[in-house]
């Protein structure tokens, strides 16, 4: 028996097993950084404004993924509740994806505008005074925090190195301006962001306090850009179907 | 006889197989406790105290890292020391090395639980560890990866065992996976604070691809190597089919790498990539079952065993659940059941079934086989190892069911509609309906955490009456 062979010479099994466990991973995940059907084409997908982008953060920092999804399915039933399934494009500028795989909570990838800020934040203080059956925690610190700021523009230029078009210089803000318009080029601003951040969350008020920009701020405007950034009505139903 | 004893004391490294054996236990114990917990928190979220450190966000990835990383990691580490030594007839490779990977591994599992409670998470289920930690865990990888590897090129027998084989497969890919899923940029050297290298779909698949292989790897392969030893040896009997390891070893670890887009069905990822994991997650049934079989078939002969052997009870109904788990995993891939179950508690039942039917009981079984050779005395209690096994039974039982009828339920819920062809019920409602399933699984957990504590008091009790001198070898080895 051939296998024989195998079993007595350590450099074979170590080469055959490298070989037997790397195929599976390079045939299916590879092919997607270049496969260019992979992410639909389709306008409005932005990268997130800094307030925007420390508020992601915070929900990344709370576990929320633990417990809702931000993937809506192409059936009938979550058309009804959640809205439109989701394009691979509307977590194009995602690191991490925030897909989830629990609903223990509804999925969230279209909530933004469904509630007020005053009902979001209600709610993430106290989730059971709005909703009797809820089992989420409450989070009641997040409208006590301050938001922390200070690092905003660092965070954004990681992002920017995994790709990320937020701009740094004045070349790259030119091309934010051509490909996103101005008033959007203007949020992906590096250098502005701190100043950016405070004016988004002073116009918006997302945590009903004027008086104080808190995590809760940063959490809402997050919660309610979710799933606006496309809009739907100027595409056919089959048109993204082709990407699949 | 009295010289056998002392080469063999001296040939093998056993300190450092005590030491994983100790930490085995405090983990499962740790680990299990908070996943009672957690369980409670969703049945009763007032549990959740308003304290940030302790909600069920934060918590849940405590839960995971101590029972996967913590618990199984460290069974892992013990027995395959053990078993390589054994099966090569050869000391390990280093024994500073092999302490750095006891202390390094502790590291990496106290510093994710703190990371955890703290807020610092990379937001990828079972990879929640934060840049720094990652790094460690890849240096520790290397160091047990040098450690094994350099023990099978000591060995004094010509063949390599099977369970090394598996092992060895389980040590590979880990380092593969690791290190791909965890492709960050750190927003600076001095903060905790990363963001991944991929994005959206591609990183669906880099961290699905992990999340399953880390099943298929850690949780599986490892665990066959532990079985593909401690089965027989408990029986008293060879491996059933030495042909039938063979293939389905080279079977597992090759489709098992395929499956893991089945996690993403109906998601924005491509339809091709999809459908290729769910044909790949069905032939995964064929190797799987190989390995319950030939672990199962060993025992074929000696069945009395079931009755009078507690231990073998636990060797041979973890391969019962792995058996069972492995065919649901499969019907759980395909498209249309997948529709049903994803998003719901079944696949929180179908991941328990695995590993507490399968995982957790056979490093019971294997720790019971274990425990003995390395403190030089039997068992302080078999009897209690007798009430470990129903405990964590019953346990499971209650778990897997609750989670079933939760998961189904909440999948049919969600799809129906009333006969207006509006939804049938608002999301809350099925909220609602899963509270006493909730209550149901955290009993289940409270049953098998009982159980875990009572294996921790046992084998103490064990350890204390025991010694970690071979009698007879004890005056030799001091001269």
């Amino acid at each position: 028996m051939k296998h024989d062979k195998i079993e007595r010479n350590l450099g074979w099994l170590l080469v055959l097993i490298m070989v037997a466990i790397s195929v599976g991973g390079l045939v299916e995940i590879l092919p997607l950084f270049f496969i260019k059907e992979t992410i639909e084409k389709v306008d409005g997908v932005r990268p997130y404004s800094p307030l925007e982008l420390r508020g992601r953060d915070i929900y990344v920092r709370e576990g929320c993924y633990l417990c809702h999804s931000q993937m809506i399915r192409p059936f009938r039933d979550e058309a009804l509740r959640y809205g439109h399934y989701s394009l691979a494009a509307e977590s194009k500028y995602d690191h991490p994806f925030q897909w989830g795989s629990k609903r223990t909570g509804p999925d969230l990838a279209r909530v933004g505008g469904k509630y007020s800020n005053d009902w979001q934040t209600q709610h993430l203080t106290a989730p059971r005074s709005l909703v009797p059956q809820s089992v989420m925690p409450n989070y009641p610190w997040l409208a006590k925090n301050d938001l922390d700021y200070s690092d905003v523009g660092l965070r954004m230029q990681a992002l920017r190195v995994t790709g990320v078009p937020y701009s740094a210089t004045q070349a790259e803000y030119q091309r934010n301006v051509k490909d996103f318009g101005d008033t959007v080029a203007r949020t992906l601003h590096i250098p502005d962001a701190e100043k950016n951040l405070i004016a988004q969350a002073q116009l918006g008020d997302y945590d009903t306090n004027p008086g104080k920009l808190t995590e809760l701020d940063a959490l809402v405007a997050y919660l309610q850009v979710l799933g606006t950034m496309v809009d739907f009505k100027k595409y056919d139903d089959d048109y993204f179907v082709k990407f699949r | 006889m009295a010289t056998a004893s002392v080469t063999t004391n001296e040939q093998y490294n056993y300190d450092i197989v005590r030491k994983f054996t100790i930490m085995t236990l405090v983990w499962g114990a740790i680990g299990m406790l908070v996943g009672v917990y957690i369980a409670s928190e969703l049945a009763f979220p007032i549990l959740n105290f308003d304290i940030p450190y302790i909600t069920f966000g934060r918590l849940r990835p405590v839960h995971t890292g101590a029972v996967i990383f913590g618990f199984g990691g460290s069974a892992l580490f013990a027995t395959s020391y053990y078993v390589v030594q054994r099966t090569c007839q050869a000391r390990l490779f280093s024994d500073g090395m092999a302490s750095f990977t006891f202390w390094g591994w502790q590291t990496v599992i106290v510093c994710a639980a703190l990371g955890d409670v703290l807020g610092y998470s990379q937001g990828r289920e079972y990879a929640e560890m934060e840049w720094p930690i990652d790094l460690l865990i890849e240096v520790v990888w290397v160091a047990y990866m040098a450690v094994f590897i350099g023990t099978l090129m000591k060995r004094r027998q010509p063949h390599i065992y099977v369970a090394n084989w598996f092992y060895l497969a389980f040590i590979l890919a880990t380092a593969i996976l690791h290190t791909f899923n965890n492709l960050a940029v750190p927003i600076s050297l001095l903060s905790m604070k990363s963001y991944s290298l991929f994005a959206g779909a591609q990183d669906a698949m880099t961290q699905w691809w992990y999340g399953h292989n880390a099943v298929g790897f850690f949780l599986t392969a490892a665990f066959l190597g532990m079985m593909y030893y401690f089965v027989p040896k408990q029986a008293g009997r060879p491996i059933y089919s030495y042909r039938l390891s063979v293939v389905h070893f080279w079977g597992l670890i090759f489709l098992y790498m395929w499956a893991g887009a089945h996690h993403l069905h109906w998601t924005a990822i491509p339809d091709w990539t999809s459908t290729l994991a769910a044909t790949f997650s069905i032939m995964l049934l064929l190797p799987s079952w190989g390995g319950m079989i030939n672990g199962i078939l060993t025992l074929s002969g000696a069945w009395d065993k079931l009755r009078t052997d507690p231990i073998m009870r636990f060797l041979i109904v973890s391969l019962s659940f792995y058996g069972m788990s492995v065919f649901e995993g499969p019907m759980m891939s395909l498209k249309d059941v997948n529709a049903l179950s994803h998003y719901t508690d079944w696949t929180i039942g179908h991941v328990h079934s695995g590993a507490l039917g399968w995982v957790a009981m056979i490093t019971f079984g294997s720790l019971y086989h274990l425990v003995p050779r390395l403190w030089n005395t039997p068992m302080h209690s078999m009897k209690m190892v007798n009430v470990h096994f129903w405990l964590a039974t019953i346990g499971i039982l209650l778990y897997i069911t609750a989670m079933w009828i939760s998961g189904i339920m909440q999948g049919l819920m969600w799809r129906a509609f009333d006969d207006f062809g509006n939804l049938q019920y608002s999301f809350v409602e099925s909220v609602a309906a899963a509270h006493p399933f909730y209550i149901m699984r955290a009993l289940g957990g409270a049953f098998f955490l009982t159980g875990m504590i009572l294996m921790c008091y046992n084998i103490a009790r064990t350890v204390r009456k025991g010694s970690t001198e071979l009698e007879g070898g004890l005056s030799t080895a001091v001269a």
